[in-house]
């Protein structure tokens, strides 16, 4: 099977509205999720999401590990619960074909090669500010970055992002890209009229995007 | 424990003196990474001057004032990583090019060394001139493809 077809079949397991909307609540969790969370997340029995999340499984599109919630071990214990989370790989299905991650890495690379870190930091501030100026999401910071693909979760007081949307760029690239991206999100909320008191910064965790972002007082 | 230890050396030219307004941020940056990176998992040991904070006073080739040397030693490639990338290390590191120029060459260079070694400012410079000479292998390579350690017992 081609790469392609593979990818295409994996995708057409998500065209169950049902089964889409607990592939999103999954994917966009920072930690692993049982099948009682995912459940009510859909509003779908638990029945009902524990098939539906085993046929996200078969697809590749999650996986599985079993851990006892209740922190007790040994005899008695219970069984461990069935816990799910968004499977590594990356997908990507254009029709007709098209392969701007080719075009990404060599852009990336001359950009890099070149040392115009501060240019690229300048255009992505811009994109960012216009885009955030025209958005169709309205004003909320939270929103915005939902809809650009980015998972925010809150952690305290902090805004963290639990998808980086240029994953392999930024593997590659991390000076270039983080710089780029946490630029782009500095003119999002400069562009954005409820982004006026926020602040982004550079704070990575092991996982997910570099950037985190926090509100003025009040707006959490 | 692993018998070899990563050393990575790094130099860079920069746009102006460290006592100058244009480096000011660098300079007022760098006590906290170097904390950072002395607190970091996995790592083992930095380069530093005579006054023992940072490695800011030497100058790795004579005739250039302005190229500054960064080395130090790591327990493995993935100790070195998540401190370069997923740490606050990655600040400074996306600002390189307000401080920095750009390097036409290789500017760093990896390398394996038995555990307790500790690189020297000539040996360091060796592994960048190796790395220019020669492009990327396992006596001299990047973060971008690391070479495993050598198999066997060190015998430097």
């Amino acid at each position: 099977m081609s790469s392609e077809d593979a990818a295409l079949e994996a995708l057409a397991v998500l065209g169950d509205p049902v089964r889409r909307g607990l592939y999103r609540h999954v994917s966009g969790s920072p930690g692993e999720v049982g099948r009682d969370a995912a459940a009510e997340a859909a509003g779908i029995s638990r029945s009902l999401a524990a098939f539906h999340l085993d046929k996200l499984v078969e697809a590749g599109l999650l996986e599985v590990s079993f851990r006892r919630l209740s922190g007790r071990s040994g005899p008695g214990a219970g069984r461990p619960a069935k816990l799910y989370r968004r499977a590594e790989g990356e997908r990507t299905v254009s029709m007709p074909p098209r392969t701007y991650d080719t075009a990404g890495r060599l852009l990336a690379e001359v950009v890099e090669q070149a040392g115009l870190d501060g240019e690229l930091q300048a255009a992505a501030r811009a994109a960012g500010e216009a885009g955030g100026a025209a958005s169709d999401e309205g004003s909320d910071p939270v929103e915005i970055l939902r809809a650009r693909g980015f998972e925010p979760f809150w952690d305290g007081g902090t805004l963290r992002l639990h998808n980086c949307p240029f994953h392999a760029l930024a593997d590659q690239f991390p000076a270039l890209v983080c710089g780029m991206n946490l630029a782009g999100i500095e003119g999002l909320l400069a562009g954005l009229t409820g982004g006026q008191d926020w602040t982004a910064e550079m704070d990575p965790l092991p996982r997910g995007c570099c950037v985190a972002l926090r509100a003025a007082e009040g707006e959490n | 424990m692993n018998d070899f230890h990563l050393a990575q050396v790094n130099v860079g030219r920069i746009l102006a003196p460290l006592d100058s307004p244009q480096l000011a941020d660098f300079v007022a940056q760098l006590p906290g990474i170097n904390a950072l990176a002395d607190r970091a998992p996995g790592f083992v040991w930095r380069l530093v001057d005579g006054e023992g904070a940072d490695s800011t006073s030497l100058r790795p080739e004579n005739d250039d004032d302005l190229l500054l040397i960064n080395c130090s030693v790591w327990e493995s490639v993935e100790a070195l990583r998540e401190y370069t990338y997923r740490s606050d290390h990655l600040k400074v590191l996306a600002r390189r090019r307000e401080w920095f120029e750009r390097l036409a060459d290789f500017h760093l260079a990896l390398w394996w060394v038995p555990a307790g070694h500790r690189p020297t400012v000539s040996e360091a410079m060796e592994r960048i001139a190796l790395i220019r000479e020669g492009g990327e292998g396992p006596e001299a390579f990047t973060l971008r493809a690391p070479h495993p350690p050598p198999s066997g017992v060190p015998t430097a």
